[in-house]
């Protein structure tokens, strides 16, 4: 789909471009913008590295395994489907405690682990289980405490106040994340209804 | 708003702050591992930058070709019967699909509109708000072969909905009530 997006805004803009006839105009943004692209992304080096720094402090200091703890009242209410002490609600807070510390690269294959073992639990069928979608509403809502990229972006831009945003962040985020549970109760719940669980 | 800029000023730096004196409390060589990770955010942003450059170009050819300003001119008139600015919902669109792409959209609100602007900040908060439905669809179900996605797609989309009516709910209440 990101494909026909891609060439499809490319494509249009050359169209419209030769049409309304400004493609000096055109022709100009696509080496100013591959420009800004890459003094972009050497502006988020700085804050990309000392965020990580700092996370790898937290990381190695356990932090994770804390807040995991915490969180277990929580995942017990949202997978009642998972037995006690069984290895997928360990990956699950894994997962949940890295997605909060902006931790994407340690999210995901705790994420992957959790479906294996969701998978099994669903006795190895092909279909999406009751936990797999609530694990799946999760991290496409993810809270994040704080969005690294974006403030370097602002930064780079010269906001005035680039953190600003966390504030509004957190409560979308929040929201979001309230939303996409709830939405997941209610097409469980309508599926038990329909027959097929 | 004088809450929410001092929420935002002192979350970073007492966050930072706690994660340094558990880290220490930990026994953790706190500054080694900082070096050790801060690595990984050297090799994130190298590898952002083939993503980044496709985006912008693709997004500023579009931009300025005049196309983009056709859609507006359609959109405008429906979407703001819901008070909602048309110039942040191509990047709605693509947060759905492509978390790359959508933060090229959302640098290019920022750079076109000003960081400090509604628009600047409404696609700060709408970037951060949710993640990449299909992304994550494909990737947690690709990995174990799941092929019946049932209801999956459609709580990730309403939920990242939610996320984009909470951001423009949020930047409204916090900045211009």
């Amino acid at each position: 789909m990101v494909n026909y997006i891609w060439v499809g805004m490319m494509v249009i803009g050359f169209v419209v471009a030769a049409i309304n006839g400004n493609m000096d105009k055109v022709n100009e943004a696509i080496f100013t913008s591959a420009k800004e692209a890459v003094t972009l992304s050497f502006a988020m080096i700085s804050i990309l590295v000392f965020w990580l720094g700092i996370m790898k402090i937290a990381e190695k200091g356990g932090l994770l395994e804390v807040l995991a703890y915490l969180f277990r009242p929580i995942v017990k209410w949202l997978f009642p489907d998972i037995p006690k002490d069984h290895p997928a609600q360990g990956y699950i807070l894994s997962n949940m405690a890295a997605n909060l510390l902006g931790l994407g690269n340690a999210a995901t294959p705790m994420g992957i682990k959790a479906m294996e073992q969701l998978k099994i639990l669903n006795g190895g069928k092909n279909e999406a289980s009751r936990s797999m979608i609530t694990l799946l509403a999760i991290n496409t809502s993810s809270i994040t405490l704080i969005p690294t990229t974006i403030i370097a972006i602002r930064m780079s831009y010269n906001s005035q106040s680039p953190t600003d945003i966390v504030a509004p962040t957190l409560l979308a985020t929040a929201v979001a994340t309230v939303g996409a549970i709830l939405i997941d109760r209610y097409y469980y719940y309508r599926s038990l209804q329909k027959g097929g669980k | 708003m004088n809450f929410v800029q001092s929420f935002s000023i002192w979350f970073i730096p007492l966050l930072i702050g706690f994660i340094l004196i558990y880290g220490t409390y930990k026994k953790v060589p706190t500054y080694e591992t900082f070096v050790e990770g801060g690595k990984e955010g050297f090799s994130i942003a190298i590898n952002i930058i083939p993503f980044l450059v496709g985006m912008l170009v693709a997004i500023s050819v579009f931009r300025a070709s005049g196309a983009l300003d056709y859609v507006m001119l359609a959109m405008r008139p429906i979407f703001s019967l819901f008070h909602i600015p048309a110039e942040v919902v191509p990047l709605g669109l693509m947060r759905t699909i492509s978390g790359t792409g959508a933060l090229g959209m959302t640098s290019d609100l920022i750079a076109t509109h000003g960081p400090d602007s509604f628009i600047g900040r409404l696609a700060s908060t709408i970037q951060g708000s949710t993640d990449t439905t299909f992304y994550v669809l494909t990737v947690y179900f690709g990995a174990v072969g799941i092929k019946k996605m049932k209801y999956a797609l459609k709580v990730g989309l309403l939920a990242d909905l939610i996320g984009f009516l909470a951001s423009i709910a949020a930047i409204s209440l916090l900045f211009y009530s």
